[in-house]
């Protein structure tokens, strides 16, 4: 392509906490229209807001995670604006003092390390919520103040980002290391994490940035991708025709797949931040950071490193038992419990447990089957074959015994005695005369035909290599 | 300290509210008056003095992340002019 691409991304992610930022009304998604809501968070008159201790703590802990520096001072600001759903008409944020600065992300894409610079990370709160009348000539919207006051951590970026790949890597992991660190449940559905980017188009080798188009109002991945895809287009079309792309803020409209103007008139906004005199201002020592980062658990990418150099996976397989840290967790479980090679438990994981989990939405930590449980069945799988322990797979999350118990009760061991297994194939071909001609004759199927007989007869305990072996050595001794 | 009439403007605008031109030079004598008084304080050496936004000495006040009740909604709906089904009614916003 002609144009270089810049991107800068904000992420806005709601904590993880009981109650709000500053008051003690609950941060449950989806009750009843403004019942968690009181004098405090509707910014009535005479009212004190208090910090909530974990919020704060969140957002130290993120900030840690993301390389910040961290400042040992760092206090609240009031960003002055009117909007319906903000019912002080101002937000308390930060500006001056943000919690952390000059943090970074590392992440791979296409096999290639990318470091994207934290401009910074701060803490604020959420507004509410408005809702549109569906009819267009409804003269009103009504608010829901459910929302506000929960605590926000935003992020934010240095355009660093010079392709839609990279934002999708970077959003990624970021939302990869907010949900290892157990700071916001991520869940886009809810709201609980959102986008703001900006993205600007240069000529290649240009060392100045082009006009900046901020888009809002991007609830997913996929719509940062979609936006971005369509903003690309748009603006290169405009520099193809040698005409300016406008500094403007526009709003992304996921049913049109389009993003429009914002229709303010004050896009030049003046937030009139001045230190919030309601909150006094707070002080991290060294040792409260120091602590905070033992807290830090190994993040996805270094784990998944780890995994392919000691469990010598592919970076594939790594990356799927990494996105999610309780999966992570599990297989190492796993790995600890057994002597079987790594790679095997990894593949049981990946495509058994995930299949079962996705299929009955559940956590891994639900799961019926502990990392104990599956590596007995993996250790003894030798002695009932690939498919059976498939079948004893689906036995163990139906019933939820162990894997021998099953062997066990339903007599599953597999047959490898030779001379067994001979007598049946014997069997088998004076049963089956035509088939054995056939085979004789050069039609290569009917041994499958052969097999799949012998395993009725065998229940599928017999097995299948040796029987191969067999019936090839008794049918060829036939046809000389 | 001369405020002009594109700040009074401004602030108005800000603030949300309607003035006449009447009152527009009324406010920009006034708040020019008040600035050029309180400039004064310019005149005083703060180099090396660290902007003060606190008048207590208060630091590092928490609160623990415990869930309290919420106020009843239907005492905190007839603090607003207008609602409905469980909402504040607001005039309609476009964006």
């Amino acid at each position: 392509m002609k144009y270089e691409v810049v991107i800068g991304l904000e992420t806005h992610a709601e904590l993880d906490t009981e109650s709000k930022l500053f008051c003690g009304c609950s941060t449950k998604f989806g009750s009843e229209p403004n019942t968690q809501t009181c004098p405090v968070c509707l910014g009535l008159p005479g009212v004190l807001p208090v910090m909530n201790k974990k919020a704060f703590e969140y957002s130290l802990k993120a900030a840690v995670a993301l390389y910040c520096e961290i400042n040992q001072f760092t206090n609240f600001d009031r960003k002055s604006y009117y909007y319906p759903d903000l019912p002080k008409n101002y937000q308390t944020s930060q500006n001056y003092f943000n919690i952390g600065n000059n943090g970074y992300v590392d992440m791979v894409v296409a096999g290639k390390e990318k470091r994207i610079s934290i401009h910074n990370v701060h803490l604020e709160e959420e507004a509410g919520k408005l809702i549109h009348p569906e009819s267009s000539d409804a003269n009103y919207s009504l608010v829901d103040f459910n929302r506000a006051g929960v605590p926000l951590l935003e992020i934010v970026t240095q355009p660093d980002m010079r392709s839609i790949e990279e934002v999708e890597s970077y959003m990624q992991t970021l939302r990869n290391i907010l949900l290892y660190i157990g700071v916001s449940d991520c869940k886009m559905q809810e709201g609980s994490l959102r986008f703001e980017a900006s993205i600007s188009l240069r000529e290649q080798g240009s060392a100045i940035y082009g006009n900046r188009v901020e888009i809002k109002n991007l609830n997913s991945m996929k719509a940062v991708s979609k936006v971005l895809t369509y903003e690309i287009s748009r603006q290169s079309e405009l520099l193809d025709k040698g005409e300016d792309v406008l500094m403007e803020t526009r709003l992304w409209d996921d049913v049109n797949s389009s993003s429009r103007r914002m229709r303010s008139k004050e896009e030049s906004h003046d937030y009139r931040y001045f230190p919030e005199p309601d909150l006094v201002p707070f002080w991290i020592k060294q040792e409260w950071i120091d602590e905070t980062m033992a807290t830090i658990p190994e993040l996805a990418v270094s784990k998944r490193q780890r995994f392919v150099k000691e469990y010598s996976l592919s970076d594939y397989d790594a990356g799927i038992l990494t996105d999610d840290k309780l999966l992570a967790d599990y297989f190492e479980e796993c790995v600890g419990l057994s002597q079987d090679s790594p790679k095997e438990l990894s593949n049981w994981i990946i495509n058994d447990v995930l299949r079962e989990l996705k299929e009955r939405k559940l956590n891994v930590q639900h799961f019926v089957i502990s990392p104990k449980m599956l590596t007995e069945l993996v250790k003894i799988k030798p002695t009932i074959g690939s498919s059976i322990a498939k079948e004893v797979f689906v036995e163990m999350i139906n019933t939820g015994k162990s894997a021998h118990a099953i062997v066990k009760e339903k007599d599953l061991v597999q047959i490898d005695d030779t001379s067994e297994l001979n007598e049946i194939v014997i069997k088998v071909i004076g049963d089956n005369p035509k088939a054995a001609e056939d085979y004789g004759q050069g039609k290569k199927n009917a041994l499958a035909f052969l097999i799949g007989q012998t395993m009725k007869i065998t229940k599928g305990k017999a097995n299948p290599k040796i029987l191969t072996e067999l019936f090839k050595q008794r049918l060829s001794s036939i046809s000389q | 300290m001369d405020i002009g009439i594109k700040q009074i403007e401004q602030v108005a605008r800000l603030s949300r509210i309607k003035l006449t031109d009447e009152e527009k030079g009324f406010f920009r004598e006034q708040l020019t008056d008040i600035l050029s008084y309180v400039e004064k304080l310019n005149e005083l050496d703060t180099d090396g003095v660290q902007p003060m936004a606190y008048a207590t000495s208060l630091k590092n006040v928490f609160r623990e992340d415990h869930q309290e009740s919420s106020f009843p909604r239907q005492q905190i709906l007839e603090l607003s002019p207008s609602s409905a089904n469980g909402f504040f009614k607001v005039p309609k916003v476009l964006e």
